[in-house]
């Protein structure tokens, strides 16, 4: 009898227990979506005052920032944007070819007994904190890497995105490139050797049995592949290198124009590196500037992420 | 009659020799290229540790992780002997990490758990793992900007301390918790629940008795890894958390000074000043030492993350779930 | 289970307590801080102080602090180096004591101070002055080091940083300096790349020296594309450090090696020196747009002929209210204040951070402000 009742019990608190489990659960999920509603919230009403207030109070505070050189807030985010796409976009084209030749080195190159602590070699990359990035391009990259920017200057700067003279020391657009590159390698190396380790192992003999060499087996069965996941982890290692902040602020020689010169100092900023430098300085209006400048670089974040996982999606269905 | 069966000329379709060299050249350029990557990726992963542990081991000593920076002044050395220290940073460190643990874990884990056991892939999910993904793209400085932005307008504008940069924190962390544990708890066989079911267990249980206990190993290394990834994060906590010179053992109030913010700090301030007679006195004041100690507190936070990296692999090789059997 | 409990509550508690022995443990505390604490006749605080502000003043701020714990063991100081602008918005906001701040408190900051101050308005006193030199690298034509001077003159600065003069062997330089073998090398200007006081200062010099060469307004951040911009102080001397035929501008106290320039005053070329920077502070007059109560504000007299004056300088003020809501907060302002300011607080600074002590004149003037804040 006993032992009857309290089989009911434990249902009955078993129910209630689920219900709140179940409610504790979807609360989480919701709070996922308020977070983020309240990230753009919080920024938009502390980014108000720029709407709202005096314009020429504003125009002060962006000219002040710039030293005269933009008027209104259109002319002070654009080049911001423009320097943060260049750099992440030239880091993002250093360290693909390169990813995916490490990925493909540690999942078809290596010997099988190699290949994980190799992989945990290139994860090692992506432990060092930004700021020892920073303190090591600053002081470390920037007097090794001129001498070599020279040379490209010299030979290749017929090319407009070489032009010379090269900036020494080469505090430019052209080194924070490698640096950001650098952080964003083990990203999207350890997506593409996650992949590349999935490819049909069928296909792959297949093609070798057909008499394919190793290159063409890789280019035949492996690759296609992995294409679409290859497009989604440069998404995330692009989302990573627009959001730096440390490495560009401690290296970059920062200017505010729409130049493509990858070698000349002085030339673009990236909106991340720009909150961390004026922030200490601003005023509560200069803080808004900054904090709307912020705002449109969650915008461009949000926009890469979300193509990456349409890109996805679209790969799996 | 023969000349209706043509012969076919196999010879036609024999690969000459200078295509088959061909094909073996490239094939022997990509090799050369493949392990060229490799290399090259090497090269900044040997400098990058190699500058930091020949110019952080000079400075790296008990006395440097047993004092804060109070009393510190100039290139002088401190009464102990020393030339300050770290206590103080790595205390902000921990207490901030471990505030924007307790926000993230229990937030990213119910959220997996809910995207795996209850949502049946509806739209809500969909849109919870569309989000998921956005927030694992917020720039660290645009959260270091939302946390000061909250604080500022819910507490009272100058709120900076602790916890401000803990809620910045547990913004990048969330998503890597979430990511994990679902995973984690994908891979958790079903024939489990089921079994579980058909006993009769309930399903808050059947969750947290028997699949998470399943899949916590996976969790941990997830949660210690994404740890990893937050403790070095500098920009954020520069708006959001402060510097002081002294230990704060308060997270909610007043300014914290954590590793990172402590390297970019002693590096930002340049030379000390030594006046002449300081710089005979033993032990003698140092000019350079703002880099020697950037330099020993960067070592300190590369070992404190290659250690969480190491725990959180060890973490998840030792006590895999064994999905096959 | 009870057993398990309590052990449990008494390992938490030690737990704890180790925490806060911890707190007090990583303290390096000074050796002499109880035998002068007894001697020190003003009235003893304790408690928690925070400050914040410009991060040029933080060795000083470090230097003071220490010093002023030998009078006060009880004070907590804490000053956060997060920049001028933070720093007077957080004190405007109320939760900091006092402010440091590279330029003065324009006048709209100065009437919403009626808001943190329990009477009056808030005001600013110089405490910190350093000069600011103008420094390069030239070490293969044997031009740098502590001794080695360039002499320059404001047009010819103002012509350089605007990248008009492009070569170190330039006619213009050249001229002012017969003695010394100019290379033939591209000049590349460094220049802070945040906003700044230091970059406020010294374009401030170029333009009151140099006005019809120097097209820009004066602001805290740099207004050309001309060379290279690095962040911070530091940020600047790496830069200078790296490459040759690199000039910059930074406070003196980090020249280190570098060569640095001589100004031209009057008929004369003088290179910085804390001397030479007290002087031009002590030349110039008060700013007499700053007209509300107590305030100090002194405008650099850039044109100065004072023989002897290094006019490129930094001029870095405290800002606090002449009474406080709290006491207690009142106390240690003006105990704090009188200590910085004093002729032992400003020898400490320049021991430790190479700022230019105070005058007399202007430490007696800054006192009659410091007095004037009520202490009950």
């Amino acid at each position: 009898m006993s032992s009857q009742t309290t089989v009911t019990q434990n249902t009955t608190s078993g129910k209630s227990g689920d219900k709140v489990f179940k409610g504790l659960a979807y609360g989480a999920g919701i709070m996922i979506l308020v977070a983020l509603a309240a990230v753009t919230l919080f920024l938009l009403v502390r980014a108000m005052p720029l709407l709202t207030g005096s314009q020429k109070a504003n125009e002060d505070t962006i000219v002040s920032f710039t030293g005269g050189q933009a008027h209104n807030f259109l002319q002070y985010v654009g080049p911001l944007v423009f320097g943060t796409i260049l750099i992440s976009a030239l880091a993002l084209l250093l360290a693909f070819p390169i990813s995916v030749g490490i990925a493909l080195f540690i999942s078809h190159y290596a010997p099988r007994k190699l290949s994980t602590a190799l992989s945990y070699v290139v994860d090692l990359l992506a432990a060092i904190p930004s700021v020892i990035y920073g303190l090591w391009g600053g002081i470390v990259l920037v007097p090794h890497i001129t001498g070599f920017w020279k040379w490209v200057a010299q030979y290749l700067g017929w090319i407009p995105l070489f032009k010379g003279p090269a900036a020494d020391p080469s505090r430019t657009v052209g080194t924070v490139s490698v640096v950001l590159a650098v952080m964003i390698l083990p990203i999207i190396t350890s997506v593409a050797r996650d992949i590349f380790l999935q490819a049909p192992r069928l296909q792959q003999e297949a093609a070798l049995a057909m008499g394919a060499t190793k290159w063409e087996m890789i280019k035949l069965a492996v690759l296609p592949f992995g294409r679409s996941g290859l497009i989604s982890a440069s998404m995330l290692g692009l989302g990573r290198a627009l959001g730096e902040t440390m490495a560009v602020l401690m290296i970059l020689s920062p200017g505010m124009s729409y130049s493509v010169k990858l070698l000349q100092a002085s030339q673009n900023q990236s909106i991340a590196a720009n909150i961390a430098a004026q922030f200490p300085e601003a005023n509560d209006l200069g803080v808004s500037t900054l904090i709307a400048t912020g705002l449109v670089l969650f915008l461009i974040t949000f926009l890469v992420n979300f193509i990456a996982r349409k890109i996805t999606e679209k790969a799996r269905a | 009659m023969s000349d209706s069966h043509p012969t076919i000329d196999f010879d036609k379709f024999k690969p000459t020799r200078s295509y088959i060299a061909a094909r073996k050249r490239k094939d022997w350029t990509m090799r050369v290229f493949i392990i060229a990557a490799f290399v090259i990726a090497l090269i900044p992963l040997v400098s990058v540790l190699w500058t930091t542990i020949s110019s952080g081991v000079a400075r790296l000593n008990l006395n440097f992780l047993s004092y804060n920076m109070s009393g510190v002044v100039g290139g002088n050395a401190t009464p102990s002997g020393g030339y300050g220290g770290i206590v103080h940073a790595i205390i902000g460190t921990l207490l901030v990490t471990l505030g924007s643990m307790i926000i993230s874990i229990p937030l990213g884990l119910m959220c997996a758990v809910y995207l795996v056991e209850y949502s049946h892939n509806g739209g809500l999910a969909r849109a919870i793992g569309l989000l998921v993904d956005v927030m694992s793209g917020i720039p660290s400085i645009v959260a270091g900007l939302f946390a000061y932005a909250l604080f500022n307008t819910l507490v009272g504008p100058g709120t900076v301390n602790g916890f401000v940069g803990s809620v910045a924190l547990s913004l990048l962390m969330i998503p890597t918790v979430v990511k994990t544990s679902e995973e984690m708890l994908k891979i958790v066989p079903n024939d489990l629940r089921e079994a579980a079911y058909a006993l009769g267990v309930t399903k808050q249980r059947t969750i947290t008795k028997i699949v998470l206990r399943t899949a916590l190993p996976g969790i941990v290394s997830g949660v210690i890894l994404a740890i990893a990834r937050v403790i070095g994060e500098t920009a954020p906590l520069l708006i959001a958390a402060g510097f002081i010179s002294t230990t704060n053992l308060n997270l909610f109030s007043g300014r914290m000074t954590t590793l990172p913010v402590y390297v970019y700090q002693e590096y930002s301030q340049g030379l000390a000043t030594c006046s002449a007679t300081a710089l005979q006195a033993t032990p003698p004041c140092l000019p350079q030492i703002r880099m020697e100690r950037a330099w020993a507190a960067a070592l300190v936070l590369i070992i404190i993350v290659l250690l969480l990296n190491l725990i959180g692999r060890l973490v998840a090789k030792l006590f895999a779930v064994k999905t096959e059997n | 289970m009870r057993n398990n409990a309590l052990i449990r509550s008494v390992a938490a508690i030690s737990g704890f307590a180790m925490l806060a022995a911890l707190a007090a443990c990583g303290d390096n505390t000074s050796a002499t801080s109880s035998s002068s604490a007894s001697t020190s006749a003003t009235a003893s605080i304790s408690g928690e102080f925070a400050g914040a502000g410009a991060s040029s003043q933080q060795s000083a701020v470090e230097a003071w602090i220490a010093g002023f714990a030998d009078k006060q063991p009880d004070a907590k100081i804490s000053y956060d180096p997060s920049g001028s602008g933070a720093g007077v918005s957080t004190f405007l906001t109320g939760s900091t004591v006092w402010a440091g701040s590279d330029a003065a408190m324009t006048s709209d900051q100065v009437s919403q101070s009626k808001s943190v101050c329990a009477t009056g308005t808030a005001f600013d006193v110089p405490v910190y002055i350093s000069p600011i030199a103008i420094v390069y690298n030239l070490k293969s034509a044997g031009l740098n080091g502590t001794s080695k001077h360039l002499n320059l003159d404001g047009e010819t600065i103002a012509k350089i940083f605007d990248g008009k003069i492009t070569k170190w062997n330039d006619s213009a330089i050249a001229k002012m300096n017969p003695d010394a073998k100019l290379p033939d090398l591209a000049i590349t200007v460094v220049h802070r790349s945040d906003k700044s006081g230091t970059t406020k200062n010294f374009v401030s010099y170029i333009k009151d020296t140099a006005d019809a060469a120097w097209p820009y307004e004066v602001g805290e951040n740099w207004p050309n594309n001309v060379g290279q911009g690095a962040k911070g102080t530091s940020g600047v001397i790496t830069t200078v450090n790296q490459a040759e035929g690199t000039i910059g501008y930074a406070d003196a106290s980090q020249a280190g090696s570098l060569g640095t320039a001589a100004v031209k005053v009057g008929d004369d070329y003088v290179p910085y020196s804390a001397d030479a920077a007290a002087k031009v502070v002590d030349a110039s007059p008060k700013d007499d747009t700053a007209t509300q109560k107590n305030r100090v504000v002194i405008k650099i007299d850039h044109n100065t002929t004072e023989s002897g004056a290094y006019p490129v300088v930094l001029v870095s003020y405290d800002i606090a209210c002449p009474a406080y809501k709290t006491a207690k907060n009142g106390e240690f302002a003006k105990q704090w204040l009188t200590y910085v300011v004093s002729e032992e607080g400003q020898k400490t600074a320049a021991d430790s951070a190479g700022s230019a002590p105070m005058s007399a004149s202007l430490r007696a003037d800054v006192m009659k402000s410091i007095n004037a804040i009520k202490t009950k």
